[in-house]
Parts: structure tokens; sequence; C-alpha cells
């Protein structure tokens, strides 16, 4: 019991929340640019346009069933060697944009092959082009569709900004790692403080969602 | 790519393996622990059902390397003395298996209450009408899901690189620094994993496609 309210001083405490607030920003940050990106490249997917679709559907599909981790080495330690070095926070963010991107495409296009077809044909008798029916009438509805599966795939991805320690990106559980180095005897509690820090914000976003699909449907 | 594949081809064969049995070790015994659980949410006891919700949101919130890591860290420390082989499959096994109970439970949901019913009136008990009439249809529903869950669990077993636990990834590392070629030492990598991942997904693609029809 000792060794659980000497690991949770202020300090260490502190400490941890400094790299929660580093997770977080990676997070957002990955979130929004792998949400335009995905819906962007699912689109492309779906629209088959000659060439360009199937080359992007053979990219998605690669970086689809690569390791994150693999990914995240070849942005940090491969980049370089290209002639562009990424710092830490950029080399991250940039992995995990490519990996989510390439998930949210699949979950997108998905998504609008779900919408029904009348829907598209309905639009286009009213007069609309291709183009507007696709992004006023047929996008919004795939999104409404997906967002339980969205909203996963972006807990993964929260989840995921931990594989960035390999790189030695400073965030949570890093932090956690260089406070358990100096006393062992704060493993235990920091494992539990870690846990329970990605389950709040996890837990926290699923319910969310369950409360958006609700609302929606 | 072609000096890493030939100078460091027993490492990669190694890692593969290495892969491959974590990978098959974790899908049998998160199916065995997910399915468990998933019967565990469907039961009528009640304390059984939070039981079972506890579990699956627990394990589906945390970070698999944060599982993995406390395996690793904690078990030898307190426990016994085990490699990072174990500590990470095991860490791969109780995170993958919430996935499936998941999935296992939205399938046995998906078969109509009549099934149960039918076999408990002509005489079956709960457990025989569970495992004889509703799991079987189940587990046909939640192929191709179990599939994509199969794939993720070969990409996730990436995390062994981090316990060191000798699997591909591990030995990407070890090929890069050695050959110092980084990335073509990570590009052949990136093609073993997705010879295992790639015709896999392409499968329950099809598959998916064909029983929705």
């Amino acid at each position: 019991m000792q060794n659980f309210i000497q690991a949770y001083s202020w300090v260490n405490i502190r400490f941890l929340l400094e790299g929660l607030w580093v997770t977080v920003e990676v997070s957002v940050v990955s979130i929004i640019a792998s949400f335009i990106i995905g819906s962007v490249l699912g689109v492309l997917r779906y629209v088959k346009i000659k060439y360009l679709s199937a080359v992007v559907g053979f990219v998605v599909d690669i970086v689809r069933n690569l390791p994150l981790i693999l990914i995240i080495f070849f942005t940090y330690f491969g980049l370089p060697h290209l002639g562009f070095k990424p710092g830490i926070l950029f080399a991250t963010i940039l992995a995990m944009t490519i990996f989510e991107s390439a998930m949210l495409a699949e979950i997108v296009r998905s998504g609008i092959l779900a919408v029904d077809y009348g829907q598209m044909e309905g639009a286009r008798a009213n007069g609309m082009t291709y183009v507007q029916a696709l992004w006023h009438i047929i996008f919004p509805q795939a999104i409404k569709k997906t967002i339980p599966t969205i909203v996963s795939q972006f807990i993964s991805l929260i989840k995921d900004t931990s594989l960035a320690t390999i790189i030695v990106l400073p965030e949570l559980l890093n932090h956690a790692q260089i406070i358990y180095g100096q006393n062992s005897a704060y493993i235990i509690p920091m494992f539990i403080m870690v846990a329970l820090m990605y389950f709040i914000i996890c837990y926290a976003l699923s319910v969310l969602s369950r409360i958006l699909d609700k609302k929606l449907a | 790519m072609v000096y890493i594949l030939t100078h460091y081809w027993s490492e990669l064969v190694q890692g593969l393996g290495y892969t491959l049995l974590s990978s098959v070790i974790a899908l049998v015994f998160s199916t065995i622990i997910g399915t468990m659980f998933a019967i565990f949410e469907v039961l009528p006891n009640k304390a059984m059902r939070v039981i079972g919700r506890i579990y699956i949101e627990l394990f589906r919130n945390i970070p698999l390397l944060v599982i993995a890591m406390f395996f690793y860290v904690i078990i030898p420390l307190y426990v016994a003395k085990i490699d990072g082989f174990t500590a990470g499959t095991i860490g791969l096994t109780i995170y993958t298996s919430s996935f499936i109970a998941e999935t296992v439970r939205a399938g046995i949901q998906s078969v109509d209450p009549g099934q149960m019913e039918g076999a408990r009136a002509n005489g079956m008990t709960y457990w025989q009408a569970m495992s004889k009439i509703v799991l079987p249809q189940a587990f046909k529903i939640i192929i191709p899901p179990l599939g994509n869950q199969f794939i993720n669990l070969v990409k996730n077993s990436s995390v062994l690189a981090f316990v060191a636990g000798f699997d591909l990834m591990y030995q990407a590392n070890s090929i890069a620094s050695l050959s110092l070629d980084t990335i073509n030492s990570y590009m052949v990598v990136g093609c073993f994993y997705l010879v295992i991942t790639l015709p896999l997904s392409y499968y329950m693609r099809h598959l998916e496609k064909r029983l929705a029809n």
C-alpha cells in the first residue's frame, strides 16, 4: 500500500499526465488527418476512375495488411535514408495517419456500398451532378452508417499510439516506463494507472459512439 | 532487397516461424476464452453477464502493448520466469479474446432465439442446446470476422518485438542494425507479413461476399 501512495505522488502523476497529453495530441491530429485522407481514398476507390482507383485500392490493401510498428519504424528510421528526416512526433503522426487512412478508406468504401443505389439514381434524376450527389447525398449517409466502426477504429488508433514508445516518443507508456525504471516497486502501480488512463479515454469514446449511433439511427 | 533476403534468410524464416506460431497459439486460446466469455454474456444469470461485460470492456480498451509489457515485466518479477515469447503470446491471447468474445456474442445473438427455444422444447438442456444448436450456427455466421481477427492477430504479433519474442519484427530490427540497410530490411519484412495477411484478407472478402448473397 505504501508503494501505491508513494508511486502516485503529484510529481509522478503530473509526469504521467504530460505523457497523456502527448498521446492525446498525436491521437487528435492523426484522427483528423486520417479521417479526411481516408474519406478521399475511400471515395476514390468507390468511384472507379480508370487506373487511379485500382492503384489506390492496391496501396490501401498493402498498407492495411502491414503491422503499424513496421510503418512507424519505416517513417522514423527509413525515411532519413531517403533524404527526409522527420522528428519523433512528426514521424509518429505520419505513420499513424498513413495506416489509419488506409483502414478508414476501407470502412468508408464499405459504408458507401451499403447505401442503397436508388439514392444515387434519385439524386441524379433530380438534376444533381454525380459529384454533388456523392457529396450531399451518398457520403453523409455512408458516414452515418459506419459511425460505430469508425469510432472503434479511432479507439484502436488511440491505443496504438502506445507503440510509438519504441521510437521513444514521450507519450503515456514511455513516461510510465521512465518512472518505474527508477524504482521497481512502482511497476504495478504504474501499469494500473496507465491502463486506467487508456481505459477511461477509450471507454468514454465507445459509450459516446453508442449514444451517437442511437441518436442518428 | 535480394542481398538481405539471401544473407539473412535463416533469421527471416525463424522470425516468420515465431510470428506464425504465436499467432496460431493465440488464435486457438483466444477463440476458446472468447467463446466462453461470449456465452457468459448471453446467460440468463445476471452476475455472469456482468463478469463477461467487464472482461470484454476492460481488455478491449487497454492497449495490447500495455498488456504484453505487463506480463513481460511483472510475471518474471513476482511469479515465475517466463521468456518474452510466452509473455507476448499470453498478452496477445487475452487482448484478442476480448475482440473474439464480442464477435461471438454478436453471432450468438444473430441466431434466431426460436432455435434455442425449439431445442429446449425438444428436451435438450441449456448447455446441449447451446453447444449443439446455437454455437454451430453462430460460428458459421462469424467466420469472416473471425478471419479478420486472425489477420489482426498476425499484425499485432509484432508487439513481440518489444518483449524480445524473436518474431519477424524483432528480426527486422536486428537485420536492419546488422546490415545497416534499414529501408530494404523493413521492406523485406513487410513482404513477409504481406505474404500471410494479403491472401487471407482477399479470401475473407471473397467469403463475406459469398455469404452475403
